[in-house]
């Protein structure tokens, strides 16, 4: 197998042009061999229901998770994701359409979601709770074991996001950056309302490498979505998924999941006004 | 184009008797594989050592696909193997098709008539030199057109169905098979099936390495022409360069179905002005119902290049688009 399509070019320099189309199958392959070993190997532990009394006082019974910019950000960025993907990948796997136009509005779009996102991020959210810290380290240990089925382990409660959904944030992410900064230069390779073409920009080598680095961020995604949806799907992490469509949680997996110490939900009052609203 | 070589590297050469033998060994081949028809293209691709297929399935041998015979419905069937002169002075062509046999008439020069076969004309690939010259391209399969940027040369390049690649379909009989209402007829080891000439031909957008629906294994058989329309009006014009022989800068091939003086129906192609023969339906729904005039043919002009966006050096493509649809419609006869 091959990584790389290269060519020579008008001068006689062997460059590359852009990554070889067979690793969409090897992504395709890995993620389908991760579902299926990972389905089987790791029970679907739905919550057990047992929280400490103490720590549910106070609490509304509905907690608020995702504001409605995060979860529009989250849909805004899978809808575009999902066009960017089958516009990128489905005419190379013999599915033909006109793809390039949809695809690079999408990648605008994109783009506007994600700038969307820095700002409610640093405007609205607390940037640190995707930070990974010791404890989420130890929790990854930990949690590690527990779904290996040591017999003494047990997951410790997580803060907001626990630490496998921070990995997937942040190896998302840059993945996405890669395929946007690239995709970006790329623009000026093809005709689009937004600026002029500057073909002759970079030399004929770096533009196979920036051809490369979007092709590779982009079956990295293919990947990353698969995992995504698989764990979206599971029964026991449902209603987190479900917590991205109408925002809320309820007070119970909030104390079984995650550690008050750690996400400190607002107010009970407003929140329970505010998850009412959703 | 590149300087040719005269040392074609080696391939195994197959010679089948028949079209299913053909069929067989392009799917044993499959992407490895090339047909050869009268070779005037071919040769040009395997002399400049730019594609080199390991094995090459010889169409000369395959008489059934060769010759003119009558169609069911009234109708003309035309083998893929039948040569361009063949197409050009057939007598039923000329007196019922007298715009095909215009249009291969006009091709190349009486020799290349002579070995060019109607099927190559059809698939022939797109004469865009920088593609030719086996630079990478986005048709070569690379990341680049070096035809469209602003310091090209791309005077011959097209005005309208642009996809990163800006190249043109150059073959003289594909815009009159289209207003023909012709089907092709493709062969496989799946079976067969036909296409109407305006779907056969692909722009960019949906395959940039491909001009035809046409993939590996498929063979293109036979080109069926329905019977013409009663009272049919034709018209075929081709500007090249030179009047000796060249590939059209812009060419129209039309058919107006007249009666009382008023256009019922028509067929309007244009060539050469993009990577495919251009069906302009907006001017066929647009001159429904007028008279063919040189007014009806002055407004269809306008129509015809409302979506044109000139490179470079091509802008002349759009006043000679205007004039020639123009005069498809007043001059046909
Ligand atoms: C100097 C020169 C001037 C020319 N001028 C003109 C011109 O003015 N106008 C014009 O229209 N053309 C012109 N041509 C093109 C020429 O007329 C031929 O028709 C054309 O190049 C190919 O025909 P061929 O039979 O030689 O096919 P080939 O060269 O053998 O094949 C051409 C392509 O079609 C494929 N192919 C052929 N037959 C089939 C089939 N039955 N099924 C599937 N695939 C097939 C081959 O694999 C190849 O890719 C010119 C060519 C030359 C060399
Ligand atoms: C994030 C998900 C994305 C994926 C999976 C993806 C995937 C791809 C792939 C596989 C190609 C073909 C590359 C090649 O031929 O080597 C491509 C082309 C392209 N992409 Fe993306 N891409 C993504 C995002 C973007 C973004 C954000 C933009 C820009 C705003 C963009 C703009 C383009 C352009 C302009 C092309 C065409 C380039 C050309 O053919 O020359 N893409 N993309
Ligand atoms: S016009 Fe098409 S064939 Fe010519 S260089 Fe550009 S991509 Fe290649």
């Amino acid at each position: 197998m091959e990584f790389l399509r290269r060519a020579l070019n008008p001068w006689g320099e062997d460059v590359p042009i852009g990554v070889s189309w067979d690793l969409i199958w090897a992504a395709v392959i890995i993620g389908a061999v991760f579902v299926v070993v990972h389905a089987l190997m790791v029970p679907k532990k739905v919550g057990t229901g047992e929280v400490d009394p103490d720590e549910a006082e106070g609490l509304p019974e509905k907690l608020q998770r995702h504001k409605p910019g995060a979860r529009g950000f989250h849909w805004s960025m899978s809808a575009t994701m999902f066009a960017l993907l089958i516009t990128a990948f489905f005419p190379v796997i013999g599915i033909q359409f006109p793809w390039v136009t949809i695809h690079w509005i999408a990648g605008v779009l994109l783009i506007l979601t994600v700038i969307y996102h820095i700002y409610h991020v640093f405007a609205k959210q607390d940037f640190w709770t995707m930070w990974i810290d010791r404890r989420d380290i130890e929790e990854g240990k930990q949690g590690l074991k527990a779904a290996l089925g040591k017999a003494d382990a047990e997951r410790p409660r997580a803060g907001k996001y626990p630490v496998d959904q921070k990995m997937f944030h942040h190896v998302a992410m840059v993945a996405t950056l890669g395929a946007v900064v690239t995709g970006v230069l790329m623009m000026f390779r093809i005709d689009n309302f937004l600026w002029a073409e500057r073909t002759y920009m970079f030399s004929d080598a770096t533009w196979g490498w920036i051809y490369v680095i979007h092709g590779v961020c982009g079956i990295g995604l293919i990947f990353l979505v698969i995992a995504h949806v698989y764990f979206a799907i599971r029964p026991e992490k449902r209603w987190m998924t479900w917590s991205m469509i109408n925002g809320w949680i309820d007070r119970d997996r909030y104390l079984e999941n995650h550690d008050p110490a750690r996400w400190t939900v607002p107010e009970a009052g407003t929140q329970a006004a505010e998850a009412e609203g959703d | 184009m590149a300087v040719i070589r005269d040392m074609i590297p080696p391939f195994e050469l197959y010679q089948p008797a028949g079209v299913d033998d053909a069929v067989r060994l392009m799917d044993e081949h499959g992407s490895d594989g090339w047909v050869l028809a009268g070779g005037l293209d071919t040769f040009d691709w395997f002399k400049d050592r730019i594609k080199r297929p390991a094995a090459v399935i010889d169409l000369g041998g395959v008489d059934e696909i060769r010759g003119i015979t009558g169609a069911a419905d009234g109708g003309l069937d035309i083998g893929a193997m039948t040569s361009l002169t063949d197409v050009a002075e057939h007598a039923d062509v000329q007196g019922r098709y007298p715009l095909l046999a215009d249009a291969a008439g006009l091709v190349a020069t009486p020799q290349i008539r002579n070995q060019g076969t109607l099927g190559g004309n059809i698939v022939q690939d797109t004469r865009c030199w920088y593609y030719r010259s086996g630079w990478p391209c986005y048709r070569a399969g690379g990341n680049i057109c070096y035809a469209a940027t602003r310091r090209s040369m791309n005077r011959e390049h097209c005005i309208v169905g642009a996809d990163r690649c800006v190249a043109v379909n150059p073959s003289d009989t594909a815009p009159a098979l289209v207003a023909l209402d012709a089907e092709m007829v493709v062969v496989s080891t799946s079976g067969e099936r036909t296409y109407p000439a305006a779907d056969f031909f692909i722009g960019p957008d949906i395959d940039i390495e491909r001009m035809t629906v046409l993939e590996p294994g498929d063979l293109l058989t036979r080109v069926v022409l329905p019977a013409p329309w009663e009272g049919a009006r034709w018209y075929f014009e081709k500007i090249r360069d030179r009047k000796s022989w060249d590939f059209s800068l812009v060419s129209v091939a039309s058919t107006l179905s007249v009666q009382g003086g008023v256009i019922q129906d028509a067929r309007i192609v244009v060539n050469s002005i993009a990577p495919y023969p251009v069906r302009m339906g907006a001017v066929e729904a647009a001159i429904r119902g007028r008279e063919p005039s040189d007014e009806t043919g002055h407004m269809a002009g306008e129509i015809a290049v409302e979506d044109a966006r000139a490179l470079r050096h091509n802008d002349y493509k759009i006043a000679l688009t205007r004039n020639l649809v123009r005069r498809s419609i007043r001059d046909a006869a």
